[in-house]
């Protein structure tokens, strides 16, 4: 599926789009199919979002979103070597998958 | 007047000189150089601003295009006119913004066209962003060194 | 140490509350990102994988105990507790907000500290020998001569949309801990028939294009210092490529134009500058200089009792021989076998500012290794620092070892890169401790970048390890022969890559190789340089 991410104006936390607004939490992300670029140059006017891009994900059984690249997936994470600073996400397997 | 090139006094957003501005179009520099009656003229980043250096005395008019804000060469360009002694009207023209005004006012700049006009209050403000400043340039302005050492 | 005057501070707060201004502009909306982009940049903003990410200049490395303290503060006020010393003496914070940046510079500026031109397409940070004002071999102490530069090229009107962007590094001895001729320009002051002057290379460089930055001129009178250095920028802006970004740095012009033809212009615009009148007043320079006096060394012990061993290996390898002999330049190491290259906790930032206000004038250097350093301490005093340094894990033995490997962020951080860095420092250097093989070794320089952008110097590593992208997974190139230092040279690539595990274990294979044919004294480096590639490709790949 395509989902969009970017990073929040004011904090640069990475966020994802959840549908009607910018989730922290890989998770929460939606299937946007052909809206994206609307999405975007909406999202990007409003400043709600910063830099924002579109991706490809998969969906896993228990709902859990995995961005293709590893880049974006070390970015729904945070830092492999700093791991007490990982972003908190309901999916414990999360470590297995970034890389 | 046929030429199309250049910007109109209309267009000027801010100037320094209290002259009336030329009110024609300009030519480009390589125009500049064959032709003996032109006074004003256009140089682009590519440009070789000493090309212009023997007509400077008819020049009244030395336009600075910057198609980018990103490309840096006009600063340059302007730097050089004036350290060769160019007194004319010196407008930057383009992508002009903001937060460039006072770097360009100190590249010998005194008039600014910009392809969106500015934020009146927002620009006054740039333009004074520097009351001291650290190293010379086209607007001999004493710097911080001389300050220092002043007797 | 260098300390602001009223103007100086008055220009870096002027540039506080410009700041300000742009980031309140850019989130009204009046400025968009492209537009904002390089105006947060040329204060250090990056956007990164995680947040925005500032980087806060050091200039030449210098700082004082209360800045490090100011620099701790920040890193718990408005991060995570923690910041990254990078190959260029700056600090690096991960978790930076836009809405907190200007305030952040607003305290740095309390503390003569600023971000100014720590990126963009403009001058940045002067960087210089982490050893200036106590090295044994120095000519003269360079920083007066790189802090002349910086102000200088401080929101300098005609250089601040170059090509790209542009560092100088200043050095003033034969020896080279700066990576001088690996910088756009390098500086060596050095002193001829009793005249101080400038030698000057330009065009050097690493990233995707690695260069030796060639002799431009042997000798630049010291009072023509600037007026030289404006005149290689003004070519370098002129006539430096501007249709493409990987090929905008002045290492392509310098190459595609040849040293001598780019010297000629610079000569004649230099000619030119002269006749303009650009060089601040000669009292500028002495005015400065006055500042880096040194300070008042007293006379004392020259030996140490060595009779813990832990302690006298400390000695031997983290300690550098200074100009006074009661004295000795002691590495603070932030490479823990096992740990995160260049990154430091406040409570580490503080135990160094203690220990430099107790042992070392109050001073303390960045080092492009991204190590810390205490410049001036007394040989009397050692023990009491390292006992200091070891409680707070700063006492690894390891300068200049396998152990002490520059690593950039890479992809755990960056948004540019295509590997991670880190945890590959952090096996490696494990594995070396782990298996007691770090002495044994000896000198080794492991470098290692997550991207071509080379930020953690491959080109430049005795050993170099370049991580880049294949089909989605992360693979290593490794490389052998390179130096930083006054006997430069770029590394050359082995062969095919490797993953995680494979280029961990050619480390291994390749220091096997060493050990094997090592001669009396001899470093990795030179083993290299006498038996050559073949000899470690064979070991890698087989025949």
């Amino acid at each position: 599926m395509k989902i969009l991410t970017g990073n929040d104006l004011r904090s640069g936390a990475v966020t994802w789009w959840n549908g009607n607004g910018w989730s922290l939490f890989v998770d929460d992300a939606v299937d946007v199919g052909d809206e994206a670029e609307e999405i975007l140059a909406r999202e990007v006017a409003t400043r709600r979002v910063n830099v924002p891009y579109v991706i490809e994900a998969t969906i896993d059984a228990a709902g859990h979103v995995r961005p293709a690249h590893i880049k974006d997936r070390v970015r729904a994470l945070g830092p492999t070597v700093r791991r007490d600073l990982a972003v908190p996400t309901a999916d414990k397997t999360g470590w297995d998958w970034v890389i | 007047m046929a030429d199309n090139l250049g910007t109109s006094p209309d267009e000027v957003q801010f100037r320094f000189r209290d002259d009336e501005p030329v009110d024609h179009g300009t030519v480009t520099v390589d125009a500049c150089c064959d032709q003996t009656n032109a006074t004003a003229v256009r140089i682009e980043p590519g440009d070789d601003a000493r090309l212009l250096l023997p007509y400077l005395d008819r020049l009244a008019l030395v336009e600075v295009n910057f198609p980018g804000f990103g490309d840096g060469r006009g600063y340059s360009s302007a730097r050089i006119l004036r350290e060769a002694g160019y007194t004319g009207e010196l407008r930057a023209v383009g992508d002009v913004l903001i937060d460039q005004l006072s770097h360009m006012r100190r590249c010998g700049f005194d008039s600014f066209a910009p392809d969106k006009r500015l934020d009146e209050d927002d620009a006054l403000r740039a333009f004074a962003t520097w009351e001291n400043v650290y190293q010379r340039a086209a607007d001999t302005r004493r710097i911080i060194a001389d300050k220092r050492h002043e007797a | 140490m260098y300390q602001y005057d009223s103007y100086d501070q008055a220009m870096v707060d002027a540039r506080v509350e410009e700041f300000r201004d742009q980031a309140r502009r850019r989130l009204d909306g009046k400025l968009t990102e492209d537009q904002f982009k390089p105006l947060r940049l040329m204060n250090g903003l990056y956007l990164q994988l995680h947040a925005y990410m500032l980087r806060v200049a050091i200039p030449y490395g210098t700082l004082s105990g209360g800045q490090m303290e100011a620099l701790a503060d920040i890193a718990e006020k408005y991060d995570r507790g923690y910041g990254h010393f990078t190959t260029r003496q700056n600090i690096q914070y991960n978790w930076i907000k836009l809405e907190d940046a200007a305030d952040i510079l607003a305290d740095l500026s309390r503390h003569e500290m600023h971000a100014i031109q720590t990126s963009g397409n403009c001058i940045r940070n002067i960087s210089a020998d982490h050893f200036a004002g106590a090295a044994a071999d120095e000519v003269v102490d360079p920083r007066p001569y790189a802090e002349l530069l910086r102000q200088w090229s401080s929101f300098h009107p005609e250089f601040t949309y170059l090509p790209r962007k542009f560092k100088i590094a200043v050095i003033a001895s034969e020896k080279d801990r700066a990576a001088m001729r690996l910088h756009d320009i390098g500086i060596r002051i050095v002193s001829r028939d009793g005249e101080v002057g400038a030698e000057v290379y330009a065009g050097g460089g690493m990233g995707r294009t690695p260069m030796i930055a060639p002799l431009i001129r042997d000798f630049v009178p010291i009072d023509q210092l600037i007026t030289y250095a404006e005149a290689a920028l003004r070519v370098y802006n002129r006539y430096g490529r501007r249709d493409n970004k990987y090929k905008a740095r002045i290492k392509i012009l310098v190459h595609e134009l040849g040293a001598a033809e780019y010297t000629r212009q610079v000569e004649e615009e230099f000619a030119h500058m002269l006749a303009v009148g650009v060089e601040p007043p000669r009292e500028e320079l002495a005015r400065i200089a006055a500042y880096f006096a040194p300070p008042a060394f007293v006379d004392g012990p020259k030996t140490l009792d060595r009779s813990d061993p832990d302690f006298a290996l400390w000695v031997d390898r983290n300690t550098h021989r200074h100009k006074h002999d009661a004295y000795v330049s002691a590495v603070i190491s932030l490479k823990p076998a096992g740990g995160i290259p260049g990154d430091a906790t406040a409570e580490q930032m503080r135990v160094v500012a203690k220990l430099a206000r107790d042992y070392s004038f109050d001073e303390l250097r960045v080092m492009h290794t991204q190590n810390l350093l205490l410049p001036h301490v007394r040989i009397a005093d050692l023990h009491a620092v390292w006992s200091a340094l070891d409680a707070a894990g700063m006492g690894a033995p390891n300068m200049d070892t396998i152990e002490d490997i520059i690593a950039c962020p890479g992809l755990d951080y960056c948004s540019l890169a295509n590997a991670r860095s880190i945890p590959l420092a952090q096996r490696i250097s494990e594995s070396f401790a782990a298996k007691g093989r770090t002495e044994v070794v000896g000198e080794l320089k492991l470098k290692i970048s997550g991207c071509i952008n080379a930020c953690g110097h491959h080109h430049a590593g005795h050993i170099g390890i370049l991580g880049v992208d294949k089909k989605g997974k992360e693979n290593f190139q490794l490389s052998l022969g390179g130096s930083e230092a006054e006997d430069v040279s770029l590394a050359k690539i082995t062969g095919p890559g490797f993953d995680e595990d494979g280029v961990v274990a050619a480390v291994e294979t390749v220091t096997d190789v060493y050990l094997g044919a090592r001669q009396d004294g001899e470093r990795f480096l030179d083993t290299y340089r006498r038996i050559g590639m073949e000899p470690f490709k064979e070991a890698l790949y087989g025949g």
